[in-house]
């Protein structure tokens, strides 16, 4: 698992430490990936500021998107059960470990 | 003659007060009271029955109840505060996010990327598709190094 803001790093690792993430938390400030991956939430921030919006995505490890939850309601979040479902569904359909 | 304070307009208007700014500053913490504001509609719909109970009687029984005047502009604060409310969680928050059609589809490759995490250490998406992880398991006494069997990518709107 893996997480994507344009927080800085010293901001990813503040909140990393605050709530004992161990996963990496990566910091996107230039918004590179976020445009290429078409996730900008333009003037996002309160400051007006373009920030990422909520996204959630299942690679395997071909490199294949099999899973992606772009919800459409600001206040609807991906759950993890369903992230962990997707990961579940995929290992049917190839086996997992490989 | 002293006429009665008015509870019900001051509680109702408490109610309907409380019942919005708790949202953002409480239930919005536990997922399933933030998907729908199960929690906050109920107190909401309360605080304006009895707003309306109270103001009935400030207007029917005006010579034993107060808050003709308080009661009315109570309520339109109120009614103010809840449509605003419920025109923010059931129409705004749906129009704010961007259509992303361009995003990576399922069965498309995603786009390579690399980043710098919160060390400042470089992470790329293939290297973490790559990297074995140790696997620990209980029943085995040795661990084993498996592949990744997948990532899951959470893109998130940072500034908490």
């Amino acid at each position: 698992m893996m997480a994507i803001s344009v927080d800085s790093p010293a901001d990813s690792e503040k909140l990393r430490r605050s709530q004992g993430y161990t996963f990496p938390i990566l910091s996107d400030a230039q918004e590179d990936v976020i445009r290429r991956w078409d996730l900008v939430h333009l003037h996002g921030r309160r400051d007006g500021a373009d920030i990422s919006r909520p996204a959630e995505f299942l690679i395997d490890p071909s490199g294949k998107v099999r899973w992606v939850n772009l919800t459409e309601d600001f206040v609807v979040r991906a759950r993890p059960e369903e992230a962990l479902a997707a990961f579940d569904a995929m290992n049917k359909s190839s086996p997992s470990g490989q | 003659m002293k006429r009665n304070w008015n509870w019900a307009v001051w509680t109702g208007a408490s109610l309907v007060f409380l019942g919005v700014i708790s949202y953002p500053l409480f239930f919005v913490r536990f997922p399933a009271l933030r998907d729908f504001p199960w929690a906050n509609l109920p107190m909401i719909a309360l605080g304006l029955v009895l707003l309306a109970l109270g103001l009935v009687r400030a207007f029917r029984r005006s010579d034993l109840f107060r808050g003709k005047t308080f009661g009315s502009v109570l309520a339109v604060l109120a009614l103010a505060f809840s449509g605003f409310f419920l025109y923010g969680i059931f129409i705004g928050a749906r129009h704010v996010l961007p259509a992303s059609h361009g995003a990576p589809q399922v069965g498309q490759t995603a786009p390579d990327f690399t980043l710098p995490d919160s060390q400042n250490h470089p992470v790329s998406l293939t290297g973490a598709l790559n990297s074995p992880f140790t696997l620990e398991s209980t029943t085995r006494a040795a661990t084993s190094a498996v592949k990744a069997a997948g990532v899951i990518l959470i893109f998130y709107r940072g500034y908490w």
